[in-house]
């Protein structure tokens, strides 16, 4: 199965549609998409506007690939459950989010092993074409880097001084 | 024999989405503490059902409303908590539980989402002036605004 996912704050018409587009002309797998609130209703595949964690976990357990935004939440759900991931960028200048960081995040992640990148709607169509042959991340990641963590750590344990950066 | 010491207490403010992932992939950082967890969906509960729980409505620079409403539910929770540190992983919410910690005398550490890798958000760049510390997850954003960079959640 495929699983499309947007996030839970806006639509991403362009990724539904191109997907929904791909999907009409093909009987290959199952599909079922998260169009997020107000999202373009697609007219091939099932989909809800938002789920619930459960749900959510549900769709990422079965799903073969997922197709989504470049969100941090959906990605760091890929590697953890290590299922491959084709992540478009929202673009501001088509009011999907309010600036481009997500172009900022595929520029960094594109390259690492489990993250496919598609920069637009064709090489989104692209990659689905050979989404049977997307690899996944080498192992599961579910915490952060020890480095993080133990400067957390150290944080807590000393005692802070005046403001750093003001 | 000697008393346990007592488990530092931390408010960990999250808002959703990514920001609420980043945050439980810092939770080994929070093994030995009393940690509270804020965030803006209901059903994130299931991820720490051992942990108390609060939920704020979500709100962004472009409703000023919410924003304001957001405000003071976070400053209530800071008053009830009274933690002794605040951790966030933003965005907004982060930002005030950051400036009304320092009122019950809580330290504050703001670390920017993993998905800023260019530019820090806005809320990290408001939280500078008022986070003890901030953290950016790219080290070249951290360079260029003049944080620290400790390494990421990926």
């Amino acid at each position: 199965m495929i699983f499309a996912t947007v996030g839970t704050q806006l639509p991403f018409d362009r990724l539904i549609k191109t997907l929904d587009n791909w999907y009409k002309n093909q009987s290959v797998s199952k599909c079922f998409a998260q169009i997020g609130p107000q999202g373009e209703v697609p007219q091939n595949i099932p989909y809800a506007p938002t789920l619930t964690p459960l749900q959510f976990a549900k769709h990422i357990a079965e799903c073969k690939v997922i197709v989504s935004h470049a969100g941090m939440g959906t990605i760091l759900t890929a590697l953890r459950y290590r299922k491959p991931i084709i992540i478009m960028p929202r673009l501001a200048l088509h009011g999907e989010h309010r600036n481009d960081h997500q172009l900022a995040t595929v520029a960094n992640l594109e390259g690492r092993t489990g993250i496919h990148v598609a920069q637009n709607e064709a090489a989104l169509v692209d990659k689905l074409r050979h989404f049977n042959s997307l690899k996944a991340s080498k192992c599961v990641s579910n915490c952060a880097e020890p480095k993080l963590l133990s400067a957390i750590s150290d944080f807590m344990k000393t005692n802070e001084k005046e403001l750093n950066y003001a | 024999m000697k008393q346990q010491e007592k488990k530092t207490k931390v408010l960990a403010v999250a808002s959703g989405g990514g920001h609420w992932i980043q945050m439980l992939r810092l939770r080994p950082a929070f093994a030995d503490c009393n940690v509270s967890y804020v965030t803006v969906n209901e059903g994130s509960k299931v991820d720490v059902p051992n942990s108390e729980f609060y939920t704020v409505k979500d709100g962004n620079r472009d409703t000023k409303l919410s924003l304001i409403l957001m405000a003071f539910r976070i400053l209530y929770i800071v008053l009830r908590v009274r933690p002794q540190v605040v951790i966030s992983t933003g965005a907004a919410p982060g930002y005030f539980a950051c400036r009304f910690g320092k009122l019950v005398g809580a330290k504050s550490l703001f670390i920017d989402s993993v998905a800023n890798a260019e530019e820090m958000s806005l809320s990290a760049k408001l939280a500078t002036s008022h986070a003890n510390r901030v953290f950016s997850q790219w080290p070249s954003v951290a360079k260029s605004s003049g944080v620290e960079f400790h390494g990421s959640v990926l």
